[in-house]
Order: C-alpha cells, then structure tokens, then sequence
C-alpha cells in the first residue's frame, strides 16, 4: 500500500508542476485589494474636482477640457497607476519569497510582458485621443484595455484573472454606450470589482 | 493477468528525472537555472538525472547564449514524451486497480 501511496504522491508532484512550471503564482491577492482603493481613492479625487456638490450622476460643474483640470485628472490616475504596479510588484514579491519562488524568473517575465504589451498601448492610445479632444474615451478604452491585458496575461498566472478580464471588457463596453457615467463605471471595475476580486484571491491562494 | 509494472519506464523511477520530464512536457524548452530553482535540487543531481535522461535520448540539450552568457536549455525529445505518457498511464492504471 505504501507503493500506491508513493505513485499517488508522483502523479500529484507531476501535476503541480506542470501547472508551476510555465505559471507565475504568486501573484498577490492583497494588491488587487490595494489597487482598488487606489482606484476609488482617485475616482473620488476626481469627483470633487468635476461634480461636486452635485451627485456623480447629475451634471459636473466643471468642463473637462479645461487644461488645469484635465492634467489634475491625468496626474492622479497615473498616480493610481503607479501606487497598483508596484504594491503589486512588492507584494508578490514577498509572496515569491515565501513560496520559495523567485520574482525574476522565466514566467513572471512572460507575465509582466504580456501583461504589459496591451495596457501601454492601450494607455498610450488613450491618451492621444484625449489631447485631440475626444474626452469620452477615457472611461471606456481604459476598461477595455485593461481588461484585454488581463486576457492576455492571464494564461501565464492564475486563472482566474481570466474572468476579472471579462468583466472589465464588459464594463468598458457599457461605459461606451453611456457616455454620462464613464466614473462611475470606471469606479465600479478598478475600484470594486478588484476589491472584490482581490478578496477572493486573497482567500482561496494566500492564507 | 500481465503485471502492470512491466509497462513502468525504469528511467523514471528516480523522482528527479520524473519530475524533468513533466516539466518539459509542458514547456518548450527549460534552463539548467529555472530548473533548479523550481525542483529544488542541487547542481550536482540536476546534472546526474539531465544526463541519464539524455541517455535514453529522452531530452536533448540547445546550448545557447543569452547575451555573453552561454546557457543551456533542454527539450523533451519525441522519444521521451511518448515514454512518459506510457508511463502516466501505468500509473494510472495500477492506481485504478486498487479502487
């Protein structure tokens, strides 16, 4: 029986690492919990600067084409940006570490790639259109991007984030047919739905 | 009743040299370095199951250069992928017996 046991033992180290070999997994539920607030934190910023005191859904007080306010807005969603990558990149760090996995290696490589690949251009795409006027855009090809960068990068981590990909796909096209509540939208799939999603990762890898 | 352990591969009874070839089962090609590191196994095994395996011409080596650097990969031949599928399914058989 203790031969039985051994060969169930084999096939299990074999699965686990198949599934190791070609994934990143210490991806860090946390920092999607620290992104979202992030991003509420900034969609908030943002809503003192255009609505207040009217409510998110009535009209703003302010026109976004107003240079000031649109380089408050894009400072603070690159400031967004940078404060998610790099809790992101800190925390996973520390869970590589604990898992005996190193943050440097061929995987985290593909993954930080092809996670990366999509997002600036999706990024930098959004930014162009905005400096030409088209101010909608940002809401929707923000979400959209994203989450095709999730797509993209998701066979090289955890599954999951497959499915937070879609989510924000859809997000970005309903953001895209309503046009008045591209924040609240935008709140809505960086800000909850990664808390969300963050959580539950936390839960089911790091505890 | 033929003996179900006729069918297992006597190269992969070492747990090191298995654990090779799942790897590049799934992978096109795997560092001497990324492999260490994901079995946990010192230079000197790593080396001894890497050459038993390209024996049996179950793997093969890509000797390459990553900047200056020489480095070496390796590949899970033809050969050494049908072995190891006929060895999972021994595996799995023997296992299936005992329910």
């Amino acid at each position: 029986m203790d031969e039985l046991k051994s060969m169930q033992q084999d096939l299990s180290s074999i699965r686990n690492l198949m599934e190791r070999s070609n994934k990143f997994i210490s991806l860090s539920g946390l920092s999607g919990i620290l992104a979202g607030i992030y991003a509420l934190g900034g969609a908030v910023y943002s809503y003192f600067i255009l609505y207040y005191p009217n409510s998110p859904f009535g009209y703003r007080i302010k026109y976004v084409n107003d240079v000031t306010i649109l380089n408050k807005l894009i400072i603070a969603a690159a400031v967004v940006l940078l404060l998610s990558i790099s809790s992101a990149i800190l925390l996973s760090y520390k869970k590589a570490a604990k898992n005996g996995e190193s943050l440097l290696n061929k995987n985290s490589k593909i993954l930080f790639i092809s996670f990366c690949v999509p997002l600036f251009s999706g990024g930098l795409f959004t930014l162009v259109l905005l400096f030409r006027g088209y101010l909608g855009i940002v809401a929707p090809a923000t979400l959209l991007f994203y989450g095709l960068a999730l797509i993209n990068a998701s066979n090289a981590t955890l599954s999951e984030i497959k499915g937070l990909g879609y989510l924000q796909i859809s997000l970005g096209l309903i953001s895209a047919l309503l046009p008045g509540y591209g924040l609240l939208l935008w709140a809505t799939g960086f800000g909850v739905i990664h808390i969300i999603y963050g959580a539950l990762m936390y839960q089911k890898y790091d505890k | 009743m033929k003996n179900p352990l006729a069918k297992f591969d006597k190269a992969f009874e070492h747990k090191t040299r298995l654990h090779i070839m799942s790897v590049l089962m799934v992978n096109e090609h795997y560092e001497f370095n990324a492999l260490k590191e994901l079995l946990q196994v010192t230079d000197g095994n790593l080396a001894t199951q890497i050459k038993a395996l390209e024996k049996e011409e179950y793997i093969e080596i890509i000797k390459g250069y990553t900047g200056k650097k020489p480095n070496t990969k390796y590949k899970a031949t033809k050969l050494g992928k049908a072995a190891f599928n006929k060895h999972l399914q021994a595996l799995e058989n023997i296992i299936n017996m005992q329910k």
